[in-house]
Order: C-alpha cells, then structure tokens, then sequence
C-alpha cells in the first residue's frame, strides 16, 4: 500500500471518529449517540487495520461494535421512559464544561506539539495472534487472571444489583 | 520462569473469595453466618501467612513485585478486612440475603488491594485498581431498598469510572511516551531522557486518579455522600483500605517510574496537602452525622499522609506506612462501635449518641480512644504516627507546613471531642436499654484499642518494621 493511500486513509478513519465521537455528546437522542458511538468505534478498528494490528481490529469489531453497543442500546430501552427525543441534554453547566474542555484539548494539543515523536525500539512482531496469546500466558499472565476475576465480580454485582428485593418485611 | 511460591498469599485469597461465593449458593439458608466466620477465619489464616513470608523479595515474571513494602500493605489490607468481617456478622446478616456474596466481594476487593500493593507494570496496577473499585460499587449498594445506599453505590460507579478514564488516560499517555508498561522501564527511559511535556499531561492525570482514589481535597466530592449511604463495615473498609492500596500504587509510580522528575510533581502535592488538611478538618467542625463526620475526618488523614510524600524521603514513606496502618485500626475502632450502635438503634446521628458511655461503658471507650488516636493525643498510637509525619516533612525544610498540618491537628480535637461529649456528658433517651455487643465483635474492639494503646507506648517493634519496609523500598 502506498503511504499516501495509507495518509488519504489515516484521514477519513479520522474524521470518522472525532466528528461521530462529537455526535455522541451533542445530539439530543440518546439512540442516535448510541449508534454514532458504533460508527466511533468501526472508525476506531479501521485504525487498527491502518496499523497491522488485524486481530486487535477483529477483537475491537467483536466486541464494542458487536456486543458493547447492544447492549448500550438495550439498556436505552429497557430504562428510559418519556420523550425519547429530549433523552440527552445538557445541564445547567453545558458553557462552563465547554470552555473547560476546550481549554484541556489546547493544552494537550501544545504538549503533544512540543513533545518530539518517537517510535518504540525493537521489531515489530509480524504474527500478532501469536505474539499476543504468549504474552497473555507469560509476562502477562498475573493480569489476565485478574480480569477474569474482575468479570466475575463484575457478573455476580450484576446479579446482586438487578435481583428483585424481597418485600418480606 | 517465575517464582510461583511468591504469589501464595495472593492465591489462597483469590481462593477463599471464589469458595465463598461458591459455598454461599450450597449453604441452606438459616446457616449462613458460618460464611462470616469462614471469611474472617480465612483471612487471619492468609495474615500469618504474609506475616510469615514479610521478608520475601523477587519478581513475578517482572510485572509483579514482591517486596517487604507490598507485603507491608497487604498485612494492612488484611488485617482492615478481618475486622470489616467481624463487624458484618451482625449488620450482613440482618439485610437477609447475598451474605456470601458481600464477604466473597470483601475478600476479592482485598485481592484487588494486593495486586495495587504489588503492581509492577501499569496494566497490572490498573486491573488491580479496577477490581478493588467495582467490588466496592456492589458493596455500597447492599442495603438494598434504601434511596442512600442506591446513591452511593451510583455515585461511587460514575465518579469512579470518570476517575479510572483520567487515569487510564494518563497510563496511556506514560506508556505512549516511554514505550513501555513496567515501571522499571519507565523509571530508566524518565532517568535518561528526561520527561516530554506530554509525559507531564501524563503525569497530572495520574495524579487526578490517584487523588480520588485516596479521597484527597479537591478530588473528595464523592467521599461524604458514598461513606453516609454506604453500609457502615463497607465505609469503614473503604475508608481505611482503598486510601492505603492508592497510596501504596501511587508511591511505587511515582516514586520508582518517576522518581527522577519529583521536582516537576513536588508542588502539586504539596497543594493537595495542604487543601485536604484545611478543608477536610474545616469541614468536619459542622457534621451532624457520625459517618460524614469520619468522612471528613478520613480526608483529612489523607492529607497527613500526602505529607509523607511531600517528604519524598525514607522517613516520609515509613512514616505513611506507620500511620496508615494505626490509622487501620483507629478508624476501624470507631467505625465498628458506629455498626454496633446503629444494629441497636437504627440511627447514625451523632445527638442520638448521648449518653452512650451509660449504655454501654467499651463501645464510648473504644469510640474516645479511637478518636483521640485519629486527632493524635498521646500516648495513643496516632501521636506517635503523626509526630513521624511531621518530623519527615521538618526535615526536609517545610517547616511552615509542619505547623499548618499541627495547627489543623488541633481543630480536628474540637470535632472529636464534640462526639465524645456527647457520648458521655449526654443523657441517654429514656427508656434505651444497654446496648449488647457481640462477641465476635467485643474482642475485635478489644484487639484495635489494645494495638492503639501498644504501639502509643512502646511503638518500636511497628516503627523498625515499617522503617525497614521502607528502606527496602529505596533499596
């Protein structure tokens, strides 16, 4: 692939994301921000692919655009009562926020301006899969084993949570 | 290959959360206070075991740290959870269901602890983190059927999760600019290159984190609310235990990773000092509810702490790791006599404390005591932990804010000492019988005014460990 290709590319992707994130947070209907945050995150996977990390771009797919995002859009559902339309607003602080955001990416944008780009020594690895399955039994496995527990946890306060209170007082 | 052995303490709790949660499904219904029992049971057995392993050092495959100083703080989260434990046998079992499932989310919470404690690498830290957080959201939400508790389980869920965004933002952008997540890595990439401005944003946004996580002034919002609604053992856990895993975390990223760019942090501490010591003590004066009160009181012991940072020095860190775990058991003291008072009497507000000396003479005793350590007087253990506080940050020339923190010191007894007034110049309410403390629970008080006592008297034995846990730390 030519890297003008890979820049035209690397813009649209960008584009992609930041105007979809923005629609996130600025249109009214919470239905609509759920489905621009799935163009987000289908932007976001597009990056990955831009980066050879296909697996990463794969797993991103499966599970925020597959599974992160319905279950978004059901829990929308299955909560929200009154005007759809009007389902989410901003509050009384909308120009203080704003102004403090805008502030924050500026200051963050400069740094990033000042700071000089550089690249992670070593190769790259050529096999991602592989090279990721080693990692999470090897190095990296006291993590892994932690974020299984950590779903667990975060299943059973599921449960705990939405379980109906017995009225036997 | 990694030394498996060095994870033991780290197993076997990982292991009695998962049996409890199992065996909390298989026992019938009538018997489930054994869970209790099992729980603290479990958690004293893994205490002796750390207690026996405290000099053990090595790597887990380099991501993971075992050093005296992470085997410190899990004694200290260890010995936080057996007493959270022994005072939920009562207070858990009157809410009627999901008992194994709170003490199973108690001890998975403090696996969580562990993993800060001893997190060499970011991702480690921040699963770690993560853990502890989300069991603690379930936590606070127990009370099932009351608006508080719903609140501060929601509130602890939102504000965590925008504290864990900034912070994984920040871990992000450490990683993005040094090229790797373990932080001896880091440590030599800060050391050699220096730091880029945007290692700085980094920086900052670590530092938002860790600040909420240890509830320090202005990243404290959250902690009154969370600390009222949430059950009365779970506040005290999370008062005492996740403050002590943030600063531990925190000394090890920014005191190992970034230990070379201390100037550029330096004054970003000392302002967080400074505001929670003020504000949190100021704020205590008008409280009416005994738990806001702690709550406050808790932020402003966040800000003694941070003096240790400050300090940035052997002293500074062994004196965190003494006050941190006196400030265990103090805080504990009170909060347990608060879950036994409210089993009595449904009620956490302070004027419903009068007369309590009459009502019951060692749930006002361990009350005095325990408050007196927190504002430390002597010869209670707080004195001693607080004066090592000060002498770190004298010595390294902040003198003015030694006698600011001393000075707020002295506000604080104001606050205490209006509870204890209460408790024994009041008149009980008429027709309040005595309040009968559980056993269970009469010896847990009887062990944290004894160590409060112990260590104010004779804290030698408490200081070599700590200090030597420290020194260890610096190598």
């Amino acid at each position: 692939m030519g890297s003008t290709l890979t820049l035209v590319a690397f813009w649209i992707l960008f584009v992609l994301v930041v105007a979809s994130a923005l629609a996130v947070v600025l249109l009214r209907n919470i239905v609509h921000s759920a489905l621009y945050l799935v163009l987000s995150f289908v932007g976001v996977a597009g990056i990955y692919i831009l980066l050879e990390a296909e697996f990463l771009a794969a797993v991103q797919i499966l599970v925020y655009v597959g599974a992160v995002s319905v279950l978004l859009i059901f829990g929308v559902m299955l909560t929200r009562r009154g005007n759809i339309r009007q389902s989410n607003l901003f509050n009384a602080f909308s120009l203080a926020a704003g102004v403090v955001s805008l502030a924050l990416c500026v200051l963050i944008i400069l740094a990033l301006a000042r700071t000089p780009a550089s690249l992670p020594l070593g190769s790259w690895p050529v096999d991602t899969v592989g090279a990721l399955a080693e990692a999470f039994l090897g190095p990296f496995v006291v993590p892994f084993e932690v974020a299984a527990i950590l779903l667990l946890v975060g299943i059973v306060g599921a449960i705990l949570i939405a379980r109906e209170v017995k009225e036997d007082k | 290959m990694p030394v498996w052995e060095l994870l033991s303490v780290e197993l076997l709790t990982a292991f009695l959360g998962l049996g409890l949660l199992v065996l909390g499904l298989l026992v019938p219904k009538g018997q489930k206070r054994g869970l209790g029992y099992l729980a603290a049971l479990g958690l004293v057995g893994i205490a002796a075991l750390a207690f026996a392993l405290r000099e053990a050092q090595g790597v887990v495959w380099e991501g993971y740290i075992i050093d005296p100083f992470g085997t410190y703080f899990k004694l200290l989260f260890l010995f936080a959870a057996i007493l959270t434990c022994v005072s939920s046998f009562e207070y858990i079992g009157r809410l009627g269901n999901g008992e194994g499932e709170y003490y199973a989310l108690i001890i998975l919470s403090t696996l969580g602890m562990m993993i800060l404690a001893s997190a060499g690498e970011l991702i480690t830290l921040y699963l770690g983190l993560e853990l502890m957080t989300i069991s603690f959201c379930i936590l606070a939400t127990y009370r099932r059927g009351d608006m508080k508790s719903a609140e501060a389980g929601i509130k602890y869920i939102i504000l965590g999760a925008l504290s864990s965004a900034i912070l994984l933002y920040g871990l992000s952008l450490l990683y993005g600019s040094t090229g790797s997540t373990l932080i001896k890595d880091i440590s030599l990439v800060v050391n050699s290159g220096g730091v880029t401005p945007l290692m700085v944003v980094g920086m900052i946004f670590l530092l938002g984190g860790f600040a909420f996580k240890m509830a320090a002034v202005p990243f404290h919002m959250w902690a009154p609310d969370v600390y009222e609604g949430a059950p009365t053992p779970v506040t005290a856990f999370l008062s005492v235990a996740s403050k002590a895993a943030a600063f531990a975390a925190f000394l090890r990223v920014f005191f190992v990773a970034l230990g070379d760019s201390h100037p550029l942090w330096a004054e970003v501490i000392v302002a967080l000092t400074i505001l929670s010591v003020v504000v949190g003590n100021l704020v205590a004066i008008p409280q009416k509810n005994i738990k806001r009160l702690l709550a406050y009181s808790s932020i402003s012991q966040a800000g003694y702490l941070l003096l240790g940072i400050v300090a940035f020095s052997t002293l500074g860190v062994g004196a965190i790791l003494y006050h941190s775990m006196l400030y265990v058991f103090a805080n504990m003291g009170a909060f347990m006599v608060a879950t036994v008072f409210y089993n009595a009497d449904k009620s956490d507000e302070i004027q419903d404390y009068a007369g309590l000396a009459r009502r019951s003479p060692l749930l006002a005793a361990v009350m005095l005591f325990s408050l007196l350590s927190l504002a430390g007087i002597p010869p209670l253990a707080g004195f001693v932990s607080k004066f090592y506080l000060f002498m770190a940050v004298i010595d390294q020339g902040y003198i003015w804010l030694a006698i600011l923190a001393v000075l707020m010191s002295m506000v604080s007894v104001y606050y205490y000492l209006q509870v204890v007034k209460v408790m024994y110049l009041g008149d009980p309410p008429p027709g309040r019988p005595a309040i009968e403390v559980p056993l269970g629970v009469q010896i847990a008080l009887a062990c944290s005014l004894a160590v409060l006592f112990l260590f104010g008297i004779y804290p030698t034995p408490l200081t070599n460990y700590a200090f030597s846990s420290a020194a260890a730390f610096f190598h």
